[in-house]
């Protein structure tokens, strides 16, 4: 009788420390954007962009644990930006309306 | 060797969305940071598939990709109006001023078409590698069961970002103020 070789199944990984890294580096292009840009407009995308580095450790703890509880907490995000998304361009909206400008530092009429 | 084609094509699409991104936030006009945002978008997308997250790449293209792109595309549009001129529009659309959002998404395709061609199968068949797949009835199975109450809190906040934003986009409101 021959005895049945147990199937070796090899785990692909991506190396944690490469997705690690690639989060981190997505989130700080989001941090410089925010920081460096007064358009109301690139504000928002750069915080779309630090959103989705988030969603990206989410689902790669959840690959790498073998858990779906990671993705959950994607969907979570996922409906967190399309909110953010919806009503930050509503104020969008509104303030090209009253100031036909973009531009942050124009919003200081509470200084005044 | 494999894991060497999966970290080979792990490591070209996270170049390509950190390129994406950088150029996003550095673009003069909105409309081509939003065509460098929706390749970042993309790259995510490919990176899900390709840590076995089949459900979430599909949701990333469809909701990122799809409707929150559009939204912001045509907030974009509605900004612009009547300052469109044909020359404007021939200066926009000029076939150089895509070259680089041409050249990133051809090399997404590239690496798509190669996941999915008999080629990368043959690859995984003969070493038996797999990597760890959650799909779409999994999450499902979670999200009706111990998550339930996720869905609504989910549901609550969509609700209030339409309030929200159905207020906020209202036009007598300027008259009033």
């Amino acid at each position: 009788m021959i005895l049945e070789q147990p199937m070796i199944i090899e785990q692909i990984m991506i190396p944690e420390q490469a997705m690690l890294f690639f989060s981190l580096a997505l989130f700080s292009i989001g941090v410089f954007g925010v920081l460096v840009r007064r358009n109301l407009l690139f504000i928002l995308i750069s915080i779309e962009i630090m959103l989705n580095a988030v969603a990206v450790l989410f689902v790669a703890a959840s690959s790498y644990h073998n858990n779906s509880d990671g993705q959950i907490m994607y969907l979570l995000v996922l409906t967190l930006a399309a909110s953010e998304a919806a009503v930050g361009l509503g104020l969008v909206i509104q303030m090209y309306r009253r100031m036909h400008t973009l531009d942050v530092d124009q919003l200081s009429s509470m200084k005044e | 060797m494999s894991q060497v084609v999966i970290e080979t094509l792990f490591y070209i699409t996270a170049g390509i969305a950190l390129i994406g991104a950088l150029l996003t936030v550095t673009r003069y006009n909105a409309v081509h940071a939003l065509l460098y945002l929706v390749i970042t978008m993309m790259a995510i997308s490919l990176i899900f598939f390709l840590l076995g997250a089949s459900f979430a790449a599909a949701l990333q293209i469809i909701v990122y990709a799809g409707a929150i792109m559009v939204l912001f595309v045509f907030v974009t549009m509605m900004l612009h109006q009547g300052e469109i001129t044909i020359k404007q529009e021939s200066m926009l659309f000029r076939p150089g001023r895509s070259i680089g959002v041409t050249f990133l998404s051809v090399i997404l395709f590239a690496e798509t078409l190669y996941l999915l061609s008999p080629l990368a199968d043959a690859t995984f068949t003969t070493t038996g590698a797999q990597i760890n797949h959650i799909g779409a009835k999994e999450i499902g199975l979670q999200l009706f069961g111990p998550y339930l109450i996720l869905v609504e809190v989910s549901a609550l906040l969509l609700l209030t970002a339409l309030i929200g934003a159905f207020h906020l986009g209202r036009r007598h409101q300027e008259q009033s103020l």
